[in-house]
């Protein structure tokens, strides 16, 4: 059901790079759990709404009062690589290939 | 290991309860409980802790915890204390910042003792997929666990914990209480800040309580719920958590629901029926009565489950890209770097699951999969609320099958699924849940879960006090 050209697409969503053995037994065991999941279409849904949050609440706000971040440099302390104050990434011009394009993406809500 | 193996022993078999009760009596320090609890997890032979604490703070003056120390699962952020969710990609991550509810309950008087060995971003039910090796049932040390808090579930049924903090996300506080014979309770959802808590899916999780028994889970508890403005889902809890001593259960309404006692859908294990079945002649001694009752939905909470969290999990992972915090693997380029770092830093079941819930989400399948799940959801909440107007709690065993051994279920994902049958429709309603220990199987604990509508821990606590006065579980088998 999911089959290989499948699995590539998605872990290229998913930035995950996949052995040969990898995609031949995520194609595999993905088709097993989604062909158990594809259960909940024979379940008569119209009219159901969705849960957004499970246990019912209404507006809650907080005070608008400032409060001190996390220094700078302790965030930074937990990071790979550092410059000038920032998190240090390599260019995305040194990438290999051509990336996925948005319109790959998770759709829009 | 017998009492006599471990000199300092006498102090840890008590109760959390009865250690502060016996500090408040003078008869014992916070330190002399601290070093014998951080000797005992220093030599603990399960792999139930990744870091062990050197030493602890003194409790404050009156501090309702009086010093009596914590395991925390590895996830839960601590600063400057190694926080790896279980993963090689956290590995060595010194969170800047420390989670709410662990800070909460260190200024109640319990600091930290120590972290506890997880199934990696807890994902899984027998705690193999840790990146840091699987943790050892202590009642049998060819058998997991449980999962994915199963390294806070070892230490507490052991004794190398007095009691410990872990999460559930569809059974993960259950379902290892339950495979090592102590009390597990997932509260309400939005009652414990998560603040801190790495996570996995976010409508899912909530933290809680890992104990030898119900009156200490009421006592830590008491000290974790609140609302916290970091957290923007967290609610609290209406009233304060008190402590139970309730010995009757008259007039109380049990509900077994067909579809989760192995009147249909998954089968369950024929000794763990029976051992249900004792304590549900054990409840009508005590004054209740036991009627079916049925959840519709509750054979489809799995499958919509396995949409859900996996779904929030793609997104929530989304972060481990190599940039702010965790390892790195370069590859020349910006997207090599997250590919490689990504592929690298997460094992095989992490992947799969960003795999399901990227998948599931992508374009052209969110209608049929996720957005069909938030209405199964719903159905299933609706279940509930229709169950608990006739019936106080719902009752159900908590895991279809005993301890299972080492490696049995790792090749089949949708078989280590099936541990969750009975823990995750609760989790997809929100409401709380309790799994007491409820007799041997086979010589392995099995667990009773008892669940009521959101907010009523109070009723849950006091019910499961009772049940657990007249089970009388011999708990001695975890400490052999």
């Amino acid at each position: 059901m999911i089959d290989r050209e499948q699995v590539l697409h998605v872990a290229r969503l998913a930035r995950l790079e996949l052995t040969e053995d990898e995609v031949g037994r995520m194609s595999q065991e993905l088709s097993d759990v989604l062909g158990h999941i594809e259960k909940i279409g024979e379940l008569d849904l119209e009219g159901v709404p969705p849960t957004t949050h499970v246990v019912e609440v209404s507006n809650t706000l907080r005070a608008d009062t400032v409060e001190p971040s996390l220094p700078r440099e302790i965030v930074l302390a937990s990071a790979p690589a550092v410059a000038d104050g920032g998190f240090l990434v390599p260019s995305p011009q040194a990438d290999a290939e051509p990336q996925v394009t948005p319109s790959d993406g998770q759709r829009p809500r | 290991m017998t009492a006599a193996r471990n000199t300092s022993s006498d102090v840890t078999l008590l109760t959390a309860a009865g250690a502060v009760e016996a500090i408040g009596r003078g008869e014992l320090s916070a330190a002399e409980l601290f070093a014998a609890y951080r000797a005992a997890a220093a030599d603990d032979a399960l792999n139930a802790y990744l870091w062990v604490a050197e030493d602890a703070p003194a409790p404050g003056e009156g501090a309702a915890l009086a010093g009596v120390p914590l395991a925390v699962k590895d996830l839960f952020c601590t600063e400057g204390v190694p926080s790896q969710a279980g993963s090689k990609i956290l590995e060595g991550y010194r969170p800047p910042y420390t989670a709410t509810v662990v800070a909460k309950l260190a200024a109640a008087g319990a600091p930290l003792l120590g972290k506890t060995n997880q199934d990696e971003f807890a994902m899984g039910s027998s705690n193999e997929n840790s990146a840091f090796g699987p943790v050892l049932n202590p009642w049998d040390r060819t058998r997991v666990p449980g999962g994915s808090s199963g390294g806070s579930a070892a230490a507490v049924a052991a004794g190398s914990a007095p009691w410990a903090l872990g999460t559930d996300t569809g059974g993960s506080i259950r379902q290892p209480a339950a495979l090592c014979g102590i009390v597990g309770l997932k509260p309400t959802y939005g009652t414990v800040s998560r603040y801190g808590m790495i996570a996995f899916a976010s409508s899912l999780d909530q933290a809680g309580p890992l104990t030898r028994d119900v009156t200490d889970a009421a006592l830590l508890l008491a000290q974790m719920v609140g609302q916290d403005a970091r957290d923007s889902t967290s609610i609290g809890f209406p009233g304060e958590i008190s402590l139970p001593c309730s010995e009757s259960l008259a007039g109380i309404r049990l509900g077994v629901p067909e579809e989760l006692s192995g009147g249909g859908g998954v089968g369950i294990e024929p000794g763990v029926l029976d051992a249900f079945n004792v304590t549900l002649r054990l409840a009508e001694s005590l004054g209740a009565t036991v009627e079916t009752c049925h959840l519709p939905h509750a054979p489809h909470a799995l499958s919509a489950y396995y949409v859900l969290a996996p779904a929030e999990a793609s997104s929530n992972l989304a972060r481990y890209d190599g940039v702010r915090y965790g390892q790195r693997v370069e590859d020349g380029g910006l997207v090599g770097m997250y590919t490689k770092t990504r592929s690298q830093g997460f094992g095989r079941e992490v992947k799969r699951r960003i795999m399901l819930g990227t998948y599931s989400l992508s374009s052209g399948y969110y209608d049929a999969y996720y957005g069909r799940a938030q209405r199964v959801r719903t159905k299933i909440a609706d279940d509930f609320r229709a169950a608990f107007d006739a019936f106080d709690f719902v009752v159900t065993p908590t895991s279809p099958s005993v301890a299972f051994e080492l490696g049995a279920k790792t090749a089949d994902p949708l078989s280590m699924y099936f541990n969750d049958y009975c823990t995750v429709p609760m989790s997809l309603a929100g409401i709380p849940a309790i799994s007491i220990p409820n007799g041997l199987s086979e010589g392995l604990p099995t667990g009773f879960q008892l669940c009521g509508p959101a907010f009523s821990e109070n009723r849950v606590l006091e019910a499961a006090f009772a049940l657990e006065q007249a089970i009388g579980f011999d708990a001695s088998g975890g400490r052999a």
